[in-house]
């Protein structure tokens, strides 16, 4: 079924009954060609570019939960390719082309909407790393403006300018092709193109082995819905990898930690776009349905709890309060936490493995969600052909032991 | 906010504390392959279940310490200090009713 003004008519006059089923519903078959572990958006999206411009029809994603239940359908959806070093430059502007006509190559809403992400800097060291960002981003093709407090202001006009706050608004670099999207949509389409391509999406099929043949090599998958024979697995399982990688024998420079977000009852249209402080952990925007969108920092220890401590989500509320405080009446609807993977550099790992025939893309730690297009592109190409895409070949394991490090963590430790 | 206990101070609030990751990780040779440092400095297990883990009670005594804490529950089941003999990882049982939460 195609998506169109005309189908939105007829089902209109339908009472919206005739909706077909967006993906099947497949049973495992006994083997495919490859396999995808994970059907969040990184998954989805690797699976459809696989099908779509790899050829590879006889693949699957597999899934413990329901798709879209991990990170993807968790997070605050702000996106931007604003990074310091070119290798995440690169990869994370490829994602950004790719979410411009996302909606369309899909047939599906995704609701890229570019409002701009404004940083905050509220330290004279803010403000330097803000600048070296964008002349690092200039350089390389990438938008990204200084705005000061003033323009800062006119930006989001609720923004709370007084120089005696806690942590005073110093200027901040905007990136106006930045944004948000629709999180659910995102991974709905992906699946819904996929499946349409013959991707089998199969939900509620944990995977608990990984079998390899006496050569070493992979050979299939054991899950909660049966024994799957397949030569090719791509490990796409956000917090839980290092657990999939230890069925394999190997052992991944990652720790996974709780990831909070809140939302707030919904407003009236008050907040044009995203703003950002990786200072103080406060990440806020405002969905199409009203509600304030926020983002909080991490935990401090592992684990897969998949909830974090008040205390967490309270420090990022004051931040939010002292910088907005007109929002500070707002009433807090919900919170949940996801549980994010964080490699050392804080850049991702796409890569192949020691373990031949094993592929994994992981380590997006608590900004991913804005890589989901590029980041499946880019996998599709390193699963399907066994080479990593150009724009991934940076993004190994081995850069741990050879020292190449990305390193965005001095920079931008916690942005998302 | 976990409970930590601090084996010199006892029972304190997270926040007197920074978690300082995986414990028990051994310094290897300086004549060691790039392999060994690697593992040394970024490998972890990270896994689901019980973890030795190092703490440091910053905004307390200042000294660090080793538990055991399982990472679904985050329950912690033993606190000791640096050199102490390691204690027995519990069964899985002891990890207390696993709470899956979905939102
Ligand atoms: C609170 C929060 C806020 C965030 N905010 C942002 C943001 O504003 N911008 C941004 O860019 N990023 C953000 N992120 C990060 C972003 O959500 C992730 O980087 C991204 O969604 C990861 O996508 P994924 O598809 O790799 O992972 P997921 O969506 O987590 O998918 C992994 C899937 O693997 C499945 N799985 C795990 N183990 C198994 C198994 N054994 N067998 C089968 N399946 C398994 C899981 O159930 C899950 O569905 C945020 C994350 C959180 C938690
Ligand atoms: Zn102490």
């Amino acid at each position: 079924m195609h998506f169109s003004f005309f189908s939105l008519l007829r089902q209109a006059f339908a009472k919206h009954e005739g909706w077909p089923r967006q993906w099947r519903d497949p049973e495992p078959k006994p083997a495919y060609d490859a396999v995808i572990v994970g059907a969040g958006g990184h998954g989805l999206a690797t699976a459809y570019y696989m099908a779509a411009e790899h050829g590879m029809r006889n693949i699957a994603v597999v899934e413990k939960g329901w798709l879209g239940g991990g990170n993807t359908g968790r997070n605050t959806t702000i996106i931007r390719s604003n990074y310091l070093w070119e290798e995440s430059e690169a990869l994370y502007d490829h994602a950004l082309d790719i979410w411009q006509d996302l909606s369309q190559v899909l047939n599906y809403n995704v609701m890229y909407s570019a409002r701009g992400v404004l940083m905050l800097a509220h330290t004279i060291h803010d403000v330097q790393v803000a600048k070296r960002h964008i002349h690092a981003n200039r350089l390389a093709g990438i938008e990204n403006e200084w705005l000061d407090p003033g323009q800062c202001k006119d930006f989001v006009p609720v923004l709370n300018l007084d120089p005696n706050i806690r942590y005073p608004i110093m200027g901040g670099a905007l990136q106006r092709k930045g944004g948000v999207a629709r999180h659910d949509a995102v991974a709905w389409g992906y699946a819904r193109a996929a499946s349409a391509l013959g991707v089998d999406i199969i939900q509620n099929c944990e995977v608990k082995g990984i079998r390899r043949d006496a050569s070493g090599a992979v050979c299939g998958l054991d899950t909660t819905r049966g024994m799957i024979a397949t030569k090719k697995v791509g490990v796409v399982a956000a917090g839980h990898t290092s657990v999939l990688m230890q069925m394999a024998g190997v052992r991944m420079p990652l720790e996974s930690y709780p990831l909070q977000a809140l939302v707030s009852e919904p407003l009236k249209p008050i907040f044009p776009c995203v703003v950002m402080s990786n200072t103080i952990h406060a990440y806020i925007s405002q969905s199409d349905k009203g509600d304030l969108v926020i983002g909080a920092g991490t935990d401090q220890y592992n684990s897969y709890s998949q909830t974090g401590g008040l205390h967490i989500t309270q420090h990022t509320l004051d931040a939010i309060c002292e910088l907005f405080p007109m929002f500070r009446r707002v009433r807090m609807l919900r919170n949940w936490g996801g549980i994010v993977d964080v490699t050392p550099d804080r850049s991702p790992i796409i890569a192949k493995t020691p373990v031949p025939g094993l592929f994994v893309n992981c380590g997006w730690g608590t900004g991913g969600f804005k890589a989901t297009p590029g980041s499946g592109h880019v996998f599709a190409h390193t699963v399907a052909t066994g080479e990593p895409h150009r724009i991934a070949a940076p993004f190994t394991i081995e850069r741990f032991k050879t020292g190449r490090l990305i390193d965005e963590a001095a920079a931008a430790a916690v942005a998302h | 906010m976990l409970l930590v206990t601090c084996p010199y101070c006892g029972p304190r609030p997270e926040i007197e504390f920074r978690q300082a990751g995986e414990a028990h990780i051994a310094r290897p040779a300086i004549t060691c392959s790039d392999d060994e440092w690697a593992d040394f400095l970024y490998m972890r297990d990270n896994h689901k279940g019980y973890m030795r883990e190092r703490w440091r009670h910053v905004a307390g005594c200042g000294r660090f310490f080793n538990v055991v804490r399982h990472t679904v529950t985050d329950k912690f089941v033993a606190s000791y200090k640096v050199g102490e003999e390691k204690p027995a990882i519990p069964a899985e049982a002891a990890a207390g009713p696993r709470v899956e939460i979905v939102r």
